[in-house]
């Protein structure tokens, strides 16, 4: 049997965050009531005009500058004419033949390897509206939604260099990761701010040509276009084994069965009719300009996650996930600079404050009730014995909900662990008595049983009791 | 001093009042329109409000702005905040913008009245105003001819005298060819030197917005107030760039080319003789006249109309029945609401150039067409550039004939195209150009003079238009 390989290349659009949209004042802040966002020119009304929002220019050269691309320091914006009701000029202003970006890579770590893929380009262009077409009860209307039309939106074009599903997971994941760190787009596939369409061909391995490919749409998580891909790659080989040819065509991904279905072909035959918009002039980009970006890029994911572990000597998996998305290795970092214990933050965070993220509702560290002062006073408290492991897990609840530092909280609800040694030693004399088949067992060589006393010494102290100070009393006392 | 300029003087020395003057402008306003049919709408209430408005800032001491009570007419594809605009076109029937054009807005701050929207050629393109939707404009030299166009009904309203000024828009002449026709001084400003916010776009790289007016003193004013750079028009030149005013070049001793192959094509007898009987009086007057070539003259009609059509298919796209302006009443779905809609709003000769414009657009022939008539505009532009290097400005008659008479070329496109011969090049060079009236034809209709300038070349233009006045007034 032959063997087939894939070729996969990714058209990504992201939704920059800058606050007003690419042509006009409107604000980008999503969740408005509907058209309310608007003004004559994201209406497309006659006699309006595009007026660049330099903004989202700065924003699209930091994606360039951080994946190695090539700034043009002159672009052009082009129409791209096609007939939509959620298009209201008729054209979408976009780039074409020489867009603000050119060439680059995105680099991403899968299976332990450094891995890398092109990008042919990357360009600005506005955002369409959205069609509402609801559906039943006799409905015979569409809506239109315009809110959304004018959003700046960066396309990034890789080149066909991926070779597999898990590698376009990997290189979406990486890109989104970028464009969080960035800070110019918030990277949510689900709510439609990060998109991303795949070409998809297969050839016999060997071969140099490419092979006839599709194009599909509608993914909306990274899982999604990894499903997609991996059916597509099926269906292509599927039919290349059986003798057939592949069809060049659009199709749309369907998330509940996985499968992937054409598109009618009617709706994919256009001719864009790309020109230079007489509207707006060539967009100029001064070098100092270019420069100044630049200078103020943020350390990027792989370089911060390498120096996680080189700095801090934490393992390379803590650093991966610790340095996942900007915000949490600003926390992280935040942290360690409270209570100079890499190790105990990374632990902390790792385990206590990701399961709490992922309770919430969005998933944003920035808005997490316990600070990284906070969470580093709680660790300092333990690293130093004046809270015992369990009663700190008490402690991070509370302060969950409870804004007071952790050394109030533990004030106040009596949480400090028992130093009084005689107080323990009167509850250790008790438990000694209460459990004469235990001690007699122990006695006689099972060892293991010290957990259940020093357990029982924790629950009659609420936690209180130190353990170690509690399994040196009951070594003494049981070897008497 | 210019007609606007005297009537300003009028209401402000007290020799007129606002409220007396308009209530005999305003019929008279219905009259030319009952004659000529020069307006789409009389912006009765807004030029209610505004007269209200200026009556109170005269009575508190106020000084008024430059063109305080002086009625203005402008064009019906030019945006008036909460009135209708039309572009004389059955598909914005019903279109009433919520915003003022930067033009307006600076207008109304020198206190202008704005009066009425002026008929057109639908969105702006032809050159007989025939082509509306609102029925065609009669000139009032002789109502059995045509205005011109596109800006036929600004050019009427100006030549019947009862205002003295009226906003156009010039993508190929539709401000010079009129106002040859018309009799009346029109000025078509450099690209960029007027906002284009608030204009509907015919082609954007071509129009520009620019006034008609009884004289040259009033084009002037009229264009020191309107131009200037604009925040909402990118392609509107930086303010540093506008050079001064004052830096004009004497009139004696000016150096005036003219363009050798303008002369190569068919124009009527007594056209040419004003031209050159202007050209002896212009050198009497100590002006030096040289012949100059304008090797790519030839090519101007067939660029302009692939350039211009190009950027209407895609200006015109947006009025599909969604959001604004007619929709057709009985569509089954999606595809058949767009084309009978369109084809119920748009008339012929819009829709011949928005297929002109989709077909040079499309994937196959862009090279062939769009990007070559890119290529050869360059060209055009170059030819312009090599021939100020040795002259100041050049001279041309406006139009090929004077007024032709209505319904004579509707038939022929080709031929109707060719009356903007002389003008079309300015456009693809984006440089300023002036129709002046010089002398008349065997039937008494006017005959228009153009001076083409280098960039930013207004003033110039508009000082030699003064002294053309001067010697046609001789």
């Amino acid at each position: 049997m032959r063997e087939w390989e894939p070729v996969i290349g990714l058209e990504v659009h992201a939704q920059l965050l800058t606050d007003s949209k690419i042509f006009c004042g409107c604000s980008t802040r999503f969740g408005q009531s509907p058209n309310s966002s608007t003004c004559p020119v994201c209406l497309g009304m006659p006699g309006s005009l595009p007026v660049l929002n330099q903004r989202a220019v700065d924003f699209a050269m930091r994606m360039i500058i951080a994946t190695g691309g090539e700034v043009a320091t002159e672009s052009v914006f082009a129409r791209k004419n096609y007939f939509y009701p959620d298009l209201p000029k008729g054209y979408q202003i976009s780039q074409y033949d020489r867009p603000i970006g050119v060439g680059g890579s995105i680099t991403f770590i899968l299976d332990g390897q450094q891995n890398s893929v092109q990008l042919n380009r990357i360009h600005l262009e506005e955002d369409a509206g959205k069609s509402l077409h609801p559906e039943g009860s006799g409905d015979d209307y569409s809506r239109v939604d315009l809110n959304r039309c004018g959003t700046p939106l960066i396309e990034i074009v890789s080149e066909p260099d991926i070779r597999s599903a898990e590698e376009a997971f990997a290189y979406l994941h990486a890109l989104k990761q970028l464009v969080e760190y960035l800070g110019i787009c918030d990277g949510n596939m689900e709510q439609g701010s990060l998109r991303c369409d795949a070409n998809v061909s297969v050839r016999p391995k060997g071969q140099k040509e490419f092979g006839t490919k599709t194009e599909v749409k509608n993914m909306n998580s990274i899982r999604g276009v990894q499903r997609a891909i991996a059916f597509e790659i099926d269906r292509q080989i599927a039919i290349l084994e059986s003798g057939g040819e592949i069809q060049q065509q659009t199709l749309l991904y369907n998330d509940s069965d996985g499968k992937c279905y054409p598109m009618r072909s009617k709706e994919e035959s256009h001719d864009y009719r790309y020109f230079p918009d007489p509207d707006l002039v060539t967009l100029e980009v001064a070098p100092d300009w270019i420069a100044g970006v630049k200078a103020a890029l943020p350390e990027l994911p792989l370089k911060r996650r390498a120096r996680f572990v080189e700095q801090y000597h934490i393992p390379e998996y803590d650093a991966e996930v610790l340095s996942t998305s900007r915000t949490l290795a600003d926390y992280f970092e935040a942290t360690v600079r409270v209570t100079n214990n890499p190790k105990a933050a990374s632990n902390w965070i790792m385990t206590e404050v990701l399961a709490r993220i992922k309770d919430q509702p969005s998933d944003n560290i920035s808005a997490f009730a316990i600070t990284p002062d906070r969470l580093g006073s709680l660790i300092k408290m333990t690293l130093s014995n004046q809270i015992t492991g369990p009663i700190a897990k008490e402690v991070f609840e509370a302060m969950l909900t409870d804004p007071a530092a952790p050394e109030d909280i533990v004030a106040a609800r009596g949480l400090a662990p028992i130093t009084d040694t005689s107080e323990l030693e009167r509850i250790i004399d008790k438990i000694i008595e209460e459990s004469p088949d235990e001690v007699k067992r122990f006695k006689g060589g099972h060892k293991k049983l010290m957990g259940f006393f020093v357990g029982s010494a924790m629950k009659a102290t609420e936690g209180k009791a130190d353990p170690k100070l509690a399994t040196e009393l009951f070594n003494r006392k049981l070897a008497e | 001093m210019g007609a606007a300029a005297k009537l300003r003087r009028r209401f402000e020395e007290g020799e007129a009042g606002l409220g007396s003057y308009y209530d005999r402008l305003l019929p008279e306003l219905e009259r030319i329109q009952r004659d000529l049919n020069c307006f789409t709408s009389i912006t009765i209430g807004l030029a209610h409000q505004t007269i209200e408005r200026l009556e109170k800032k005269a009575a508190s001491g106020q000084p008024g702005g430059k063109l305080f009570g002086v009625p203005v007419v402008v064009k019906d594809n030019i945006c008036v905040s909460g009135h209708p605009t039309t572009c004389s076109s059955r598909i914005l029937q019903n279109f009433t913008p919520p915003y003022d054009a930067t033009v307006i807005t600076k207008l109304l701050a020198e206190d202008a009245v704005i009066v009425a929207k002026s008929n057109m050629d639908e969105f702006g393109m032809g050159s007989s105003n025939e082509n509306s939707a609102q029925g065609a404009v009669r000139n009032p030299r002789d109502p059995a001819r045509a205005p011109g166009g596109s800006s036929g009904g600004s050019a009427a309203a100006v030549a019947t005298g009862v205002v003295p000024i009226a906003l156009g828009s010039d993508t190929g002449g539709s401000i010079r060819q009129p106002s040859a026709f018309c009799g009346v001084v029109g000025l078509k400003p450099t690209y960029g030197t007027v906002s284009r916010y608030g204009l509907v776009a015919f082609a954007s790289s071509l129009d520009q917005i620019g006034p008609l007016a009884a004289d040259a003193d009033t084009a002037r004013l009229v264009f020191d107030i309107i131009s200037g750079h604009d925040p909402k028009d990118t392609t509107s030149i930086p303010q540093e760039s506008y050079p001064s005013r004052t830096d004009l070049k004497e009139f004696k001793g000016l150096r005036i080319g003219i363009p050798r192959e303008y002369f190569e094509n068919d124009i009527q007898p007594e056209i040419a003789a004003a031209i050159a009987d202007l050209k002896e009086r212009l050198a009497d007057s100590g002006c030096r006249i040289i012949e100059v070539s304008l090797p790519n003259a030839r090519h101007a009609i067939a660029t302009y109309y692939t350039i211009a059509d190009a950027e209407a298919s895609s200006n015109l796209a947006r009025f599909d029945g969604v959001k604004f302006g007619h929709r057709t009443a009985g569509a089954s779905n999606l595809a058949e609401m767009y084309t009978t809609t369109r084809s119920e709003g748009f008339g012929a000769e819009v829709k011949r150039r928005i297929m002109l414009g989709t077909y040079v657009l499309s994937s196959g022939y862009y090279d062939a067409y769009y990007r070559k008539a890119q290529q050869v505009r360059r060209l055009i532009s170059q030819d312009f550039e090599r021939a100020f290097q040795q002259t100041d400005l050049l001279l041309s008659p406006s139009t090929p004939t004077t007024a032709f008479k209505l319904g004579e070329k509707v038939d022929d496109p080709l031929a109707m195209y060719l009356s903007d011969i002389f003008t079309v090049s300015v456009n693809l060079a984006g440089i300023p150009a002036i129709s002046v009236p010089y002398g008349r034809d065997g039937e008494g209709l006017p005959i228009g003079v153009q001076f083409i300038g280098p960039r930013f070349s207004e003033y110039q233009l508009l000082e030699v238009a003064s002294q053309v006045e001067q010697l046609n007034d001789a």
